[in-house]
């Protein structure tokens, strides 16, 4: 509690079932609408997941003051924060490409936000080394931020946002701008740093695998509204737009259900395990589906399809092969069931799914 | 070249150089001087004659007795700008069909424009000394000084500082512009001042002898040294005092016809109109004395 | 013929270029960049180079070597050229302190008729010298607009003192440096400064402590603009703060004075301005290169 004290300096003190992130977000530029609730518990650490032009940096920005409310409101532990300046909010932000000070080495970086803060110079630069030493990178303190590799200056900019105690941090894209293999080392750092933090972070990424990994709840934005909100597995398992279904892989069918069918909007009816009653959501993976050249006899499923293949791509060690017909879906399947198959863009094919591989749930 | 150098050595120094920006007082001097012009309508036929060998020839200024035609060129001493303008327009109108084109300038510039091979008829120069640039190596006759210039005290209107003479400049806590003693205004002024033992400091030596006199019609300066033509052309944004010292540093201003002029004829007609009464008329107008 | 001639020029230059060895390893790599200059542009930029050069290779012909030492020994060239140098400096100071923060304002705020107060910024550039000057006077002057309050106020009269020469070259150096700087400035990516308000820096913090530093190059080329500009300055400056050898004598209206009647002496004075200038300019330029 006393970093707390310290991070928030004069604002008024609150009462502690307040502790935390509450925000409504609402900004209206042009065309464009966010409306956007948020909610966190110290400790919590919230991923804002959404394509392109979803509005997730503007939310972003929006909490760190760089982006003036239209309405809603901001209270962090309790203290409005809609028009506090964003100097005066608690709030750290590791900007997509680090932004780190071109002039200043990595400990000057550092120890900036201390400075500003009012801590003498000495004891602001002492703080940044123990920073810089946290993040294993005590060497690099004269290292002026050109000559730091992508992921050092991550590492960097997370200390220098952390250094100034924020009750809530934000991170936008914080890996985006990381070649794959320093990602997977950095993403399981930042993901220890986020487990130490006491307060709320907030990070905006597109990678479902970020978000999933480094955040304990996601919230998935599309055209400035949440779509849909809850933990990884849950939204893994029960994804509510084909957006989220595609990120997760998953084949996403919107219906009406009744017992263990569930008649989609357009197109045939899928036969589920799940038993229902009213509108509902069937998923089921690409892996789940079976493809074979001619009309199975005496097979099990009983979800048959007539498709045609427009097109096929490799999937790791798999071929994925998109389908159009009687159902639309993706469906994996290995390289020599490809080849035996003699699948090619306009060849017809039946697709079987076990009703067992499916997951129905209420929409 | 020793022969036309001594006519002129008499007063080395020289006036005034270079007014470039006198335009803004132009239209204040054409009043006075339009007034002086006023009974030039008919020009006599002969011009006072002089013993200069350039003198030019008496029949060529009468429109009756030759035909004079075509564009003559005048490089003139920017402080003749009123009243060389006043009497092109009068040359014009005595004989139909001729154009006097001006360009009035710093007679050093004007000198260094006419060795450089610019063409020109006639060149009037504010100091002997720029005149002798021309002419040396370039004879086409001897120079007449056909005006001078007396220096004269601009102060403010009014006189609020009380100034009657040379010595009064020198009084502290005035501020006093001269020009500077490489252009012919300053060195006259200089002249005066060592003539009568005065020791004075300026606030500023000036680059020219409108700019001095713009520093007192701003009210920047209470005071300056300038030429009597000067005074006389800023209206009533100065009062002139005369000083006698004044006398020991005069300026001729000389006129001479040049030697690749296009239009010797007009030319001659031309700086006859000068030298002619009607002519000293306008001048005398605009402040200058008889030379 | 020419053209042949020409491309056969260009080609030794390259190979000169090619041929320096033991030069730092950055130079030679920048040089491979820039490759063979095309004819189309390596003509016009050696008549521009030329067309620069001409008029300062014509002043070094024809300056009097013989009587150099003689005209540079007088104190009152020396007194001029400190004049010069100090009022200079001074004029880029102000300019440092006013446009900067102009610069600022036009470049990253956003009001009513900005364009238009961007073209007035720019105006000194194009206003005849000697008509800033007058229009210093009728502002500044004992009875200018503000001069005269200046002046019963707090007996501050400006003309024909060295502060009204600082005054003069600041009128007309200034909008190099506020242009300049402005330039710089919009370049400059204004996250910089979110990202310093985010960790509670105000906004004049983040300017002074980020974006100062990031567009320290504009603003030392914008000063290096000002301060040549502000050691030329005549026409304003003579205008304005008058000639008295000293106080407001600077150099250019020596060499103007001179030349009135010892054109030799012009020259001369004119060679130490330009020796004086080159070696400041040429000395501030490596400081950068070393620094950068």
């Amino acid at each position: 509690m006393t970093d707390i004290d310290d991070a928030t300096g004069s604002l008024p003190t609150t009462d502690a079932a307040a502790a935390g992130l509450d925000a409504h977000l609402v900004v209206n530029r042009g065309a464009f609408h966010l409306d956007v609730a948020l909610a966190a518990a110290p400790g919590d650490v919230v991923a804002l997941l959404g394509p392109n032009g979803a509005g997730k940096t503007t939310a972003l920005r929006a909490l760190a003051g760089l982006t003036p409310f239209t309405g809603g409101h901001l209270r962090l532990d309790g203290v409005a924060l809609d028009r506090t300046p964003p100097e005066s909010r608690p709030v750290g932000v590791v900007f997509q490409d680090y932004l780190l000070f071109p002039h200043l080495s990595a400990l000057d970086n550092i120890a900036f936000g201390p400075r500003c803060q009012g801590a003498p110079k000495a004891e602001a630069r002492a703080q940044a080394a123990e920073w810089l030493d946290r993040m294993g990178l005590a060497d690099h303190a004269g290292a002026k931020p050109r000559r730091l590799s992508g992921g050092q200056a991550q590492r960097v900019a997370l200390a220098r946002a952390l250094a100034t105690h924020p009750r809530l941090l934000l991170l936008d894209e914080p890996l985006a701008a990381l070649d794959a293999r320093t990602r997977l080392d950095v993403r399981a750092q930042l993901r220890r740093h986020l487990a130490d933090f006491e307060a709320v972070a907030v990070l905006v990424t597109h990678d479902p695998l970020d978000a999933m990994v480094l955040a304990d709840r996601l919230v998935v934005i599309e055209h400035g509204r949440v779509v849909q909100e809850g933990t990884p597995s849950d939204i893994a398992r029960h994804p509510r737009t084909d957006y989220i279904a595609q990120l997760v892989g998953l084949n996403l069918y919107k219906g009406l259900a009744e017992g263990h069918t569930v008649q989609l909007d357009s197109g045939p009816a899928i036969t589920t395990t799940e038993d229902l009653a009213g509108p509902a959501f069937v998923a089921f993976p690409p892996g789940a589906v079976t493809l074979h050249r001619d009309r199975p006899t005496g097979s099990s499923a009983r979800n048959l399809w007539h498709c045609e293949v427009t097109g096929l791509e490799t999937h790791g060690d798999q071929i994925r092969a998109d389908l159009t017909g009687e159902l639309p879906l993706a469906a994996d399947l290995t390289t020599v069931a490809a080849a035996e198959l003699d699948l090619h863009p306009g060849a017809t094919v039946w697709a079987t799914v076990k009703a067992a591989q499916t997951h129905a749930y209420p929409a | 070249m020793e022969e036309s150098d001594g006519l002129f050595r008499k007063k080395p120094e020289g006036v005034d150089p270079v007014m470039t920006r006198s335009a803004r007082r132009t239209r204040r001097t054409l009043q006075v001087a339009g007034a002086g012009a006023a009974a030039l309508l008919a020009l006599s036929a002969c011009s006072s004659s002089d013993n200069s060998s350039a003198k030019p020839d008496s029949s060529a200024s009468t429109g009756s007795s030759k035909k004079l035609s075509g564009t003559v060129t005048v490089f003139a001493a920017a402080s003749l700008k009123e009243s060389f303008t006043t009497l092109g327009r009068e040359f014009e109108k005595a004989h139909p069909g001729t154009k006097v084109t001006f360009n009035f300038g710093g007679s050093d510039t004007l000198a260094a424009s006419i060795t450089g091979g610019a063409p020109a008829d006639v060149f009037a120069a504010a100091s002997p000394k720029t005149m002798a640039i021309v002419t040396d190596g370039n004879a086409v006759g001897t120079p007449t000084t056909f005006v001078r210039n007396q220096l004269e005290i601009a102060t403010l209107p009014g006189n609020p500082d009380k100034i009657s003479s040379l010595k009064d400049l020198t009084k502290s806590g005035l501020k006093v512009v001269l020009c500077d003693k490489t252009v012919p205004c300053g060195a006259a002024a200089q002249k005066a001042l060592d003539a009568s033992k005065l020791k004075l400091t300026p606030v500023s030596y000036e680059q020219d002898v409108k700019s001095a006199l713009t520093k007192v019609e701003l009210k920047e300066a209470d005071a300056a040294v300038v030429y009597k033509t000067d005074v006389k052309s800023a209206g009533d944004k100065v009062e002139g005092v005369e000083f006698p010292e004044s006398a020991e540093a005069v300026n001729d201003y000389p006129i001479t016809l040049l030697k690749d002029a296009p239009n010797a004829e007009a030319a001659k007609a031309f700086i006859a109109l000068v030298q002619s009464p009607e002519g000293q008329k306008v001048l005398t107008a605009a402040g200058f004395l008889k030379p | 013929m020419t053209e042949l001639d020409k491309s056969g020029a260009a080609d030794e230059i390259l190979v000169g270029g090619d041929a320096r060895e033991g030069r730092p390893r950055r130079r030679r790599v920048r040089a491979d960049a820039r490759g063979r200059a095309p004819l189309p542009l390596l003509l016009p930029a050696l008549v521009g180079l030329a067309f620069l050069l001409l008029p300062l290779i014509a002043l070094l012909v024809r300056a009097p070597w013989r009587s150099l030492p003689d005209q540079l020994t007088s104190p009152e060239v020396w007194q001029a050229l400190q004049l010069s140098l100090v009022c200079a400096t001074a004029a880029t100071a102000v300019s440092l302190v006013l446009g900067v923060p102009l610069a600022w304002l036009l470049a990253r705020t956003d009001f009513p008729g900005r364009g238009f107060v961007r073209a007035l910024v720019t105006l000194p550039l194009v206003l005849p010298p000697v008509v800033g000057g007058v229009a210093l006077l009728l502002a500044l002057g004992r009875n200018g607009v503000v001069g005269q309050w200046l002046d019963s106020a707090f007996g501050i009269t400006l003309p024909f003192t060295t502060a009204g020469v600082v005054v003069a070259e600041a009128f007309v150096a200034m909008p190099f440096l506020v242009i300049s700087v402005e330039g710089t400035l919009r370049a400059a990516d204004p996250r910089y400064e979110e990202a310093a308000t985010t960790l509670g820096a105000s906004r004049f913090t983040a300017f002074r402590r980020v974006t100062l530093p990031l567009i320290a190059p504009g603003i030392a080329a914008g000063s290096v603009l000002a301060w040549a500009r502000a050691l030329g300055e005549f026409g304003a400056t003579i205008t304005f703060a008058g000639n008295f050898p000293g106080r407001t004598q600077t150099m250019p209206l020596a060499v103007y004075l001179a030349l009135q009647n010892d054109p030799a002496a012009a020259i001369a004075l004119s060679l130490v301005l330009l020796a004086v200038s080159i070696a400041v300019l040429a000395g501030l330029r490596d400081r950068w290169m070393t620094a950068s």
